[in-house]
Parts: structure tokens; sequence; C-alpha cells
């Protein structure tokens, strides 16, 4: 099936296998492989992008359905010439170890302070208030991006230094 | 012979003149890896498209495959190949070695009928695309002659046998010990089976050059998979290229190869492409090794005053039916505590399961879930502080042996601990203390983790530039060996760190054992001092010997290596000038570290105290880790920044063990229960509360010439103890069957009448 | 995955007719549960009819004070709503209980309360599971079954719906409005959309073929307090034992039956004057646990007790 996504972007054009999913588009038809594969289930959050702005698991989409979506990965977050503040400060703060989920992480990063700032609710947040970006909101906000390095603490600590730069 | 004593001598590590040695330097591969752009296994572009190869895994766990139908598998659109034992290309017999110092033997896939264990690859189905192969491997039919699978470690522990060559080691008489004592505890712990659920599923991408066989992988050790898929090929040991330069977690199930490499390797030559292979996370679960369950019984004998008199620890565990490995969860206890009377062993029973195997701190984190609760209730049952019990027992040398320890900082471990953390507010009796809906309190544990060094070689080369590039056939699986090999050369040479290049992960480098045990950076750092202080001489000598430099005529020994100028006193030049002048083509060396012969001489360990607050809900029996704080000793420290990172991480995988982690086996059909990420729990964010872990200055001149050690396993070893021992002083609940869940925590606190 | 044709729906009119006359063919919006079902091949659907472009992802108020809410909206975009937020506490907390941001931001409405069970019997393909695979028995019902049923279990299937925003809803007392492929459309109160398992585990809710969720009305909240609570194994992004809606005296359990459990014996106990932990005492008297869930009942009995009595005023 033809299927435009603007990836980081660059409209890019493709025949798709409607099976194909959006990480398996990105990875093996367009050589994104900043996006990671760990379950291929929506269980780790290694594969999250942001599609139209709003973080998802882009092994659960099948990339049929983002015809016209504007999709944005690690690649197009940052380089290593021109690492965005949140990059930076994973960087600074020892975010990761092995490096298998921190694309995931930081773009689950950017997603989740914009959720934040347009006062979604977690369950962290008290009922009818606004939230805060708290250790405890991270935390809960961040769960859907498992670390089995377990970098928690780090992420916890540059997610808040680089909201603080982009502030 | 070699001797420890052959580290006294200084060295550019010791002198640290630039202070690159210990310095929380950003990891040197950072920017690829936070910028996605660090290819792992399956993201390396071959030379040509690839085709995509998909395992499909037995469904029974014990007996033969009895009838094959790859018809509708091979009919499906995109599939150009499908195996299974009946068709698979010809490999070595399983542990040939027709290489004889070969570090692996053959391991074929495919290999025959008998299924050995539920998951085990039974059929391989490639397409041009993956969403073909994926097809095609559903559509692959067996049926199975299945034997009644032998399975049940619960119901095995009778038929346990001490593990071959090992026996029990007694000190003293513990019975006797034991039944003297007026103060005893006697409990027995049980761990469940856990799965390393490294965030990047095994994979492979191969291609052949001619008949060189190109293979990236993700592993922690270059040697045996080399050798073993050349053994396993039939090829020289040179016609196999084995790559693996970034690794999305090991935790020590990755020392091994899988059937993923191979057949990638035996797919690429058949069909002539480039062939990817990769686990699915279902596969991940059965298809590589575990940490096995285990049944732990200790029991302590003590006098009033707290010292020990007696102590036992017996460990019954399982592996598969044709392995061999132990989970020696009583060995660190061996060198833990003083009591003159000791008894230590284990049992092994080997079933038709998975492979058991290593997992981060294999023996300490199974072990000291059982021993550090153990303490903890002998504490109580005296009316002792923990900490002061474990204080009250530490030993003047190594309690089994006698040998002197090189370095132990175990009581200042467990003293900074408390007071950092705030001990002194804890009450000793459960219960009492309570902020909203939780109830809330303190433990803390031991850590401890021995030490190792292997051999291990290195080369540096130093290029007109001035640049330092480290070759090494070593890995970074997230430990941060990229980075501190880069501070060690930058360090030995005198360069700034933007000079060095580190080039690791190749079969073609100089050979180190990679990464596990907690021996990598001591081991590999090692060798690269070793080579980097035979460059600093090499360049030395062309410097001196060189007509066209200042430093011509002086001696060797006199050449100073600081930001890129080499000098004896006032004479210098830039290195670059040098080597651009007398050597352009560069200068390479290698160096290399071997064991001291008389390093068992000394008790070799790294300590550590966890301390850690929870809330516990009584209503519910959930958990939730508010604060944890470990102090560690380990050596020096060759990255404060990394090495912290490995240690709050070995921490959270004990909050994993202590709270969330487990798998356990339908014992009907020999298969785990868990089998993703949505069923195993490895803890994510929100079970994580406020968590630091401190090191302590230390110098083990001992370990290597460094005096560092390893810190990969110490963070875990304890640390689900210390969870456990701070849920009984919140709620005065102990449970012995890990993890400690809401279910078994409610039955506790439902028996109290809370 | 097993090969699909794929298309794109107009309106919704088209899309029910082309499900309805397409053999094997599915509706997909947010995709979060059906395509983790399809790469293991338990849901292998012919033809998919993408209906995550319809109109249908709006939350507006309804005449008689209470609030519709359109079926392809995302499981995010409720929980932050206003009105959601300001009137139904509940169904936000409960929303905001399961899975992951990530998932929740793709996830519908009409999917979340079309999802499956995480049984993992269900997952595993080499196991009989008559939901799976009819008829083939239940592995789960020897096997290790600690998060299976309470309530309403046979020997089919001891499965449980582990929807959290289903809970809420169940015990707000929501309706949801479907399209038939005739065009007609119909509403269906959530205490009859789920079955419980019977003979016929396979067949979960009572849609019919073709027949496509285009909202949830919720009616004006009930007087009291709304709280939901869910214990789980680990502190989020993970499935639940055991969990409670309170929406003032409305309770509703999650995680212990096939369905959504509407606790109207609490209901009518608290009306009677019992307390809390009376009540829920009564809901549990019509429990059958298997031995591994045992531990299900105290800690319902538990979590009810104290979220009925944290809703209305009470203390915990």
């Amino acid at each position: 099936m033809k299927t435009t996504i603007h990836v980081n972007g660059e409209a890019r054009s493709l025949d798709l296998d409607p099976r194909t999913t959006l990480l398996d588009a990105l990875r093996e038809h367009l050589k994104l492989t900043g996006s990671k594969k760990g379950c291929d289930h929506g269980q780790c959050g290694a594969c999250t992008v942001l599609v139209n702005g709003v973080r998802i698991n882009s092994c659960l989409s099948l990339a049929v359905m983002h015809d016209g979506d504007a999709v944005t990965t690690i690649e197009g977050v940052g380089t290593p010439e021109h690492l965005h503040p949140i990059q930076t400060a994973f960087l600074t703060h020892d975010a990761y170890q092995c490096g298998y989920c921190t694309p995931g992480q930081i773009c689950s990063t950017i997603g989740m302070l914009s959720e934040l700032s347009a006062g979604a609710p977690s369950q962290e947040t008290p009922p009818g208030a606004a939230p805060v970006l708290s250790d405890a909101e991270i935390r809960e906000r961040m769960s859907g991006n498992i670390c089995r390095c377990s970098a928690y603490p780090q992420i916890v600590a540059a997610i808040k230094d680089a909201a603080k730069v982009m502030a | 012979m070699s001797s420890v004593h052959d580290w006294t001598p200084n060295n550019p590590v010791k002198e640290n003149r630039s202070g690159l040695i210990g310095k929380p330097v950003d990891r040197y591969e950072g920017p690829l890896k936070v910028t996605g752009t660090a290819p792992y296994a399956y993201e390396v572009q071959p030379p040509s498209p690839p085709a995509y190869g998909v395992m499909v895994g037995a469904a029974i766990a014990a007996g033969r495959i009895t009838g094959v139908d790859i018809a509708e598998a091979e009919a499906t659109p995109g599939v150009l190949v499908v195996w299974t034992h009946l068709n698979a290309p010809p490999q070595a017999p399983r542990g040939t070695k027709a290489h004889p110092r070969s570090s692996a033997g053959s391991r074929p896939a495919l290999e025959s009928d008998r299924i050995f264990f539920f998951g085990q690859p039974v059929a391989l189905v490639v397409g041009e695309t993956l969403e073909a192969a994926t097809a095609g491997a559903h559509r692959v039919k067996l049926t199975y002659a299945a034997d009644t699978p032998d399975v049940d470690f619960r119901a095995s522990l009778d038929r346990a046998v001490s593990p071959s060559g090992e026996e029990d080691i007694e000190v003293g008489d513990f019975v006797r010990g034991f039944t003297s004592s007026p103060i005893q505890v006697d409990e027995t712990w049980e761990t469940p089976i856990q799965n390393h659920c490294q965030m990047e599923p095994c994979a492979s991408t191969v291609w052949f050059e001619g008949e060189k066989c190109i293979a990236h992988t993700s592993i922690q050790m270059v040697k045996p998979a080399q050798h073993g898929l050349a053994e396993t090929l039939g090829l020289p040991r040179d016609d196999v290229h084995l790559l693996t330069r970034y690794i999305g977690g090991g935790f020590g199930g990755k020392g091994q190869t899988y059937d993923d490499l191979i057949l990638a390797a035996l797919a690429a030559k058949a069909l002539g492409r480039p062939v990817k292979v990769a686990y699915t996370r279902q596969q991940m679960m059965h298809g590589t090794i575990h940490r096995p369950a285990t049944v732990m019984q200790v029991r302590l004998g003590a006098e009033k005053d707290g010292r020990l008199n007696a102590f036992s620890m017996m460990t019954w565990t399982h592996c598969h039916r044709e392995g061999n490995f132990t989970e020696h969860a009583s060995n660190f206890a061996r060198a833990l505590y003083a009591a003159p009377n000791r008894l230590t062993g284990h049992r092994l029973v080997k079933l038709d399961l998975p492979g058991a195997g290593p997992m981060r701190a294999p023996g300490e984190a199974s072990g000291t879930l059982a021993l550090e609760c153990a303490m903890d209730e002998l504490a109580e049952k005296l009316g002792l502080d923990p900490v002061e019990l474990r204080i009250r027992n530490e030993p003047e040398t190594d309690p089994e042996n006698g040998r002197p320890f090189s370095m132990r900082q175990l009581v200042r471990c467990l003293r900074e601990g408390a007071q950092q953390f705030g001990w002194d507010r804890r009450l000793p009796t459960p219960g009492l203390v309570r902020e909203g809906r939780w109830l809330v309190g303190m433990g803390m544990a031991t850590a401890i983790r021995g030490n190792f060094l292997l051999p291990a070689k290195c080369s540096f080369t130093v290029d007109a530039d001035g640049v330092i590039t480290v070759r090494q056939g070593m890995t970074d699986i997230g430990t941060g060996t990229y980075t501190v090999l880069a501070q060690i050369a930058a360090e030995t040479l005198g360069v700034p760190l933007g000079h060095v290049k580190v080039e690791i992960g190749d079969s073609e480098f100089p050979p180190a054992p990679g990464s596990g045990g907690q021996f990598g950076a001591a081991t590999a750092g090692s060798a690269a001092l070793a080579a980097g202080q035979n460059l600093r001489t090499a360049i030395a000598e062309l410097a001196t010997g060189d007509e066209a430099s200042p430093l011509f005529g002086g001696r060797p020994v006199d050449v100073t290596f600081q930001d890129g100028v080499i000098a004896i006193e006032n004479r210098s030049e830039t290195l670059a000038s040098l080597i651009s002048r007398a050597a352009p083509e560069g200068l390479t060396v290698e160096g290399e570290i071997k064991p001291a012969q008389d390093a068992r001489e000394w008790s070799q360990q790294t300590y550590g105290g966890h301390y850690c607050e929870v809330g516990v809900d009584p209503v519910t029996g959930e958990v939730r880790v508010r604060r944890m704080l470990g102090v560690f000793a380990a050596g020096r420290i060759l990255n404060a920044k990394t090495a912290r990172s490995q240690l709050t991480g070995g921490m959270i995988w004990g909050i994993g063990s202590a709270l969330t982690e487990g798998n356990a086996v339908d014992t009907r059909y020999g298969s785990l229960i868990n089998q993703d990420l949505a069923q195993y729990l490895a803890p994510v964010q929100a079970d994580i509360g406020d968590l630091d872990a401190i090191m302590l200055d230390e110098v083990d001149d001992k370990a290597n010439p460094m005096g560092v050690k390893g810190v990969g396993e110490l963070g875990n070893s304890g640390a689900g103890a210390a969870v456990a021992n701070a849920i009984y002083n919140a709620c005065g609940v102990r449970v012995r069957d890990y993890p400690i869940t809401p279910d078994k925590l409610l039955a506790g606190l439902i028996a109290k009448g809370l | 995955m097993r090969a699909f044709t794929y298309e794109r729906a107009g309106d919704a009119k088209a899309a029910v007719k082309a499900a309805a006359s397409t053999p094997g063919a599915r509706f997909i919006a947010g995709g979060t549960n059906l395509l983790d079902l399809m790469k293991l091949e338990i849901e292998t659907p012919a033809h998919l009819i993408d209906v995550s472009r319809l109109n249908m992802a709006t939350i507006e108020a309804t005449l008689d004070g209470g609030l519709r809410i359109g079926a392809a909206t995302s499981n995010s975009t409720v929980a932050a709503d206003p009105q959601v937020r300001a009137r139904y506490p509940v169904l936000s907390q409960a929303i905001v209980a399961g899975g992951s941001p990530q998932l929740r931001n793709k996830a519908s409405v009409g999917g979340n309360l079309l999802q499956r069970t995480r049984c993992a019997y269900f997952y595993d393909t080499s196991k009989p599971c008559n939901k799976r695979a009819p008829r083939t028995g239940c592995s789960a019902l020897e096997g290790l079954n600690r998060n299976a049923a309470i309530f309403g279990a046979t020997d089919h299937c001891i499965a449980t719906h582990t929807s959290d925003m289903a809970v809420a809803l169940t015990a707000l007392g929501a309706n949801v409005e479907t399209l038939m492929p005739s065009g007609q459309s119909r509403t269906l109160p959530m205490l009859v959309l789920h079955r419980l398992p019977g003979e016929t585990p396979e067949i979960e809710t009572c849609l019919e073929t073709g027949e496509l969720i285009t909202a949830v009305v919720l009616p004006p909240p009930p007087p009291g307090g709304q709280i939901y609570r869910k214990v789980r194994d680990r502190a989020s992004y993970a499935g639940g034992l055991a969990s409670v809606a309170v929406a003032g005296r409305q309770v509703a359990l999650g995680m212990v039956a096939h369905k959504p459990w509407r606790a109207s014996a609490v209901e009518t106990a608290l009306a009677s004057g019992a307390s809390p932990a009376e009540a829920i005492a009564v809901e549990l008297e019509g429990a059958s646990p298997l031995g591994r869930n045992d531990f299900k009942l105290p800690l319902v009995a538990r979590l009810a007790a104290a979220a009925i009595s944290e809703a209305n005023g009470r203390g915990a």
C-alpha cells in the first residue's frame, strides 16, 4: 500500500505490506534504527516515537494507518553534533547504560513534558489539581519506558535538569 | 612467577597526573546512544539488502518431533527457506573442537528431532521481509511425541545432589556449635526463576565476503562466540570475523551464543546474501538462560552477645538436564561473617527446563536474600541493632580459610551508610511508624562480591595526529568499558580524552575475556594500562633516538607525557609532531595482563551496605520503596559516574528481586508462565524512590596494577534483603518466598491481625 | 501476522456495512490490543477497517446533564478532559491506572472496552484455551491461575476482564451506543455489554458481527464521592490483581470476573444501612476462588471497604 509519512520533517513515500508496523517501517524501510524493538508488544517503550506530537508505541501501530501523519523519531530530535537539551541532560546525568531503551526514553520525555504542561493528569496527580513536575510525577509518567540497566534515578535527574533548560 | 608484588611500582593510573582516573566523565559512546545512532547487531547495515530469519520454538518440554509439515510455510508469499532438523545444512557435531584451543565447541542448531526444553528453536523461516518470515513461521506445523517433563523443582529436592566435583565445606563442628548456641535462627527462603530481560533481544546480522563470515551479534564475550561459530560451521577460526560493538544489555544472559547467530550464518551461506535473525521477546524467556530457582536453609547459632558460634547455609537449585551450571548461592557467605563452626554447600537437580546460567551477581543475588534476612531475624532475637550484629561478627581474616583480606572496608561501609541514611531514626519494634495509608520501616543488609582478574591483551596505536586508538576484543554491555578504556589511555599517554579512540567488540582485536563476573573493567583496563605503558616506552625511545626531536639524546625513562606533549624537563614537542615526523604510519604496541599466581593468598572481595526505607499499605499488602542508599568499597573507582550507575542499577535489580520479579514453571507443560514483559515484571520508574550509591575511597593493591575492583554485581548483592528487612520493620511480617507480592504480604498481615 | 487487507472507512455507516459483508473483517482504531494479538496470531482478521479517523472523537455534554464520549477518543484525552476530571474523577483515575501513557495515547475508548483478557494461557498459543481455540479446554483451570476470576467463572474459562476504564464506567452506570450493520443504532448498558464465559468464553460481548461502538454515554454523576483504587504487583504499567471503582453508593470491581463486576449486593447492603465492610462481605459470599487466587477475597474485601469509606467521607 502506498503510504506517505512525514518523518522528521521530510515526506517519505513508501509502498508497504499492510502488516508492517510503524516501527518496522522506520527501522527496516527507512533505516531509521534509533527507534528500538524491545518487546514488539507495547510492553517496554523502547519504540516510543512522537506522532503529531504525541508519544506512542510505534510497535503497536500499523504504518499504513499513519498516512499523512508527522512522525518524530530520535533521529529528528538531535544529532551527536547538535544535541537536544534532553539528550544533553541524559548524557551528563548518565541516564542510560546499554543505551537500547534510551531513544524511547528521550522521545517519551518530550511527549511527557508536553502532556504535563497541557495539564494532563496521572495517577500521581491529586484529583482536580494541575500536575507539577515533581519526582513522583516524572516517575509515574515515565513508567511506560522500562530501563533494565535501571538508570531510573539518573533519568529523573536528567529530565528535571532538561526541563529547567527548556523552560 | 608472577606476583601481586609485581604491581607495587608506580604507574600512570596510580599517579593520575591529569586527574582523569576516577573523574565522572560522560560516556565515550554517549552521543551515539542518546541520538539513536549507535548500531546494535540487528541494525548494522549489510552490504546488500538482508533477508529476515524467524525462528520457531518447540511447543513441548521433552520428547521428539514426529511430524514435520512445512508445505504451507514454504508456500507463504515471500518465504525463501524453511528449515527444520530434517533439512538444515550440515554442522559439526555438538562440542566439536577442530581447533584444539578453541574457547568454545560446535553448537549446532536444528540438531535433531530431540526436544530438550520448551521453546527450543526447532525451525527457521527466512523471508524477503520480516512480515513474510513471521507469517511463514506461524505456518510451520510440527507434531510431537511428548515425554512427561521432569520439571518440578520443589518436588525434586530429595534427589538433588552435590554438584559434580564439589563437597560441602565444614569448619569445626557445625551441629555441635549450633545445638549448643543459646540463640538460634533456622529458616528457609525460596527464590524463583528469574529472566534477564535485556532490553535488546538476542540478534545477529551475518553475511559472507568470499569465504569469510562477517557476523554482527549481541554478546558479552567475543572469542567463544567467534570460535563456537567457526567450529559449528566447520570454518577456520580466522574465517569468522565476529563483531559486537553495541550491546543492549547482557547481565550474564549474553555470555554465550544462541541459535540466532548460527542460523543467520547458515542462512547467509545458503542464500548468498546477508541474513538477520532475532529472538522475539517471547522467545527470549525460554530460549535463553535464566537464573534458576533456589531453596536456601540458613542456620545461625549465636551467643547472647551476638557473636556467631555456628553458621550454615545450604542451597538447593536446578539446572538443565544436559547442563552443569550451579547457582552458588552459599559461596559468598564463606567469606562474610566470623563463626568457628561453619557448614556450607549446594545441592543440584537436573530438570527438563531451559538452561540455567549466570545472571547479574550469580550466587550473591539469591544468597543474600536468605542470609541477610536471617541476620535480621537473629538481630531481633538478640535485641541487637542489625548493624551492630554484623560489626560484632566482623572477622579478622577470611573466616573459612584464614587468609588475610586484601582490603576490607565492610564496617566502614555499614557505619557510613547508617549515618548518611539516618538509621538512628529506625524504631526496632515493627509497625510503629505510620504516614497516611503507609506503615513505614527501615532495613539494611550487607553487600559482598568476590573480585577476579583474568588474562587479557590490548593494543594501543598512536597516529600522526597524536591520536591514541585502543583496540581490544572486549565488550561494553552498558558497563562503561568504552569510557574507562578511554580514560586509562588518555591518562597513561598524557593526551586529552578527545584524542583517544576506542574500538572494541571485534574478534580481530587482541583478546579480552569480555563482560561478566564484575571482572571486566579490572581485566580489560589492566591490559590497557600495560599497552599504554608499552606505548609510552616505545614513544620515549623513538623521541630520544630521533635526532630531529628536542628530546634527542635524553633517557627514555625521563620522558614525561602531559597534555599531548612529551618532554624531558624544558625540552618538549607535541606527540603529533614526533609521530608525524618519526613514525608517520603510526606506532602500535600490545600489552597484556595475567592474574598473579599468588593472588589467591588473599581473600579479595568488594563490600557494601544497603539501607532502605519502605512503605507498606496494611490494607492491600502493597509495598513502595521510598528511599534507598548503598555505600560501597570496591577498590579504585575509574569513573565515578559510570560506576555509580552500575551500583544504583544493581540496587534496583535487588528491589526487583524483592518485590516484583520471578517466573514460575507450569509443571504440566514444563513451560514458564511469564512469557513477555507484561507478565514478567522488571521494575519500572514508579517502583523506585530516592536512591543513591556512595563509593568509599579505596585502592586494593592485591587486585591488579591499578588497584581497581568491579562494581557491576556488587550493587545487586544484598539490596533485596534490605528491602525485605524494611518490610518487616514496617509491618512485622516476614515473607521468605520471593518476590514479596501483595498477596503473600497480605496473608501475613491478616495473620497478624492487621 | 497473517496477511490481511486494509481499508480506511469514510463514515461509520460504510464501516459497519463493510464489516458485516466482508468475511473475517475487524475494526481497528488504536490497535494496541488487536495488533498485540495479531502478532501472535491469536487474532487473525482477513480484513481491517480503520475507524480511527471517523468523526467519533468528541466529548460533549448531554441534555440530561451527562456526558457523551466518542468511541474513537483516546484514553488519554478522556482522562484529561476537564468535564471528566471535574464530574467523573473515578473515570479519569481508572484510565490513568491502566497501561502506560504511550498506550493510553493510542488506545481508543471503544477498543479499551473490547480488549481481551491477559490470561497467560490465552497468550501462550501452545496451550489449550477455550477462549482462543474453542472447545480445546481451559489450561488455566488447573494451572498457575493466581490472577483468575472469583465471580462468574466456569470450567470453560476463568479469565478476567482487565480494563480499568470499564470498571469505572460500570460503577457510573454508563451506556454504550453502537451502530448496527443495518444502519440502526442502539444503546446497551455497560452491565449487558460484556458476557460471563458460560460455555462459550470466545464470545465476550453481546455485539453482533459488524456492530461498531460509537460512543459511551455517562448519566449525570451520582451523589457522593468517587474513587478508583487498583492493586498490582508493580507500582505502574501492570495489570491489576483487583480494583474497585466507587461513585457514591455505586460500586464496581475489576479483575475479578470475565466482565467488569457491578457489585450490586454491596449497593443493596449499603442502602439497607450496612457498613462498607459488611456490604462487601455480602458480595463476596457469591465468590468462588480456586486456591491460588483465594487471596483476592480478603484483598477485595479490604480494598473495597477502604475505598467505599473514603469516597463516602468516612476516612480510610
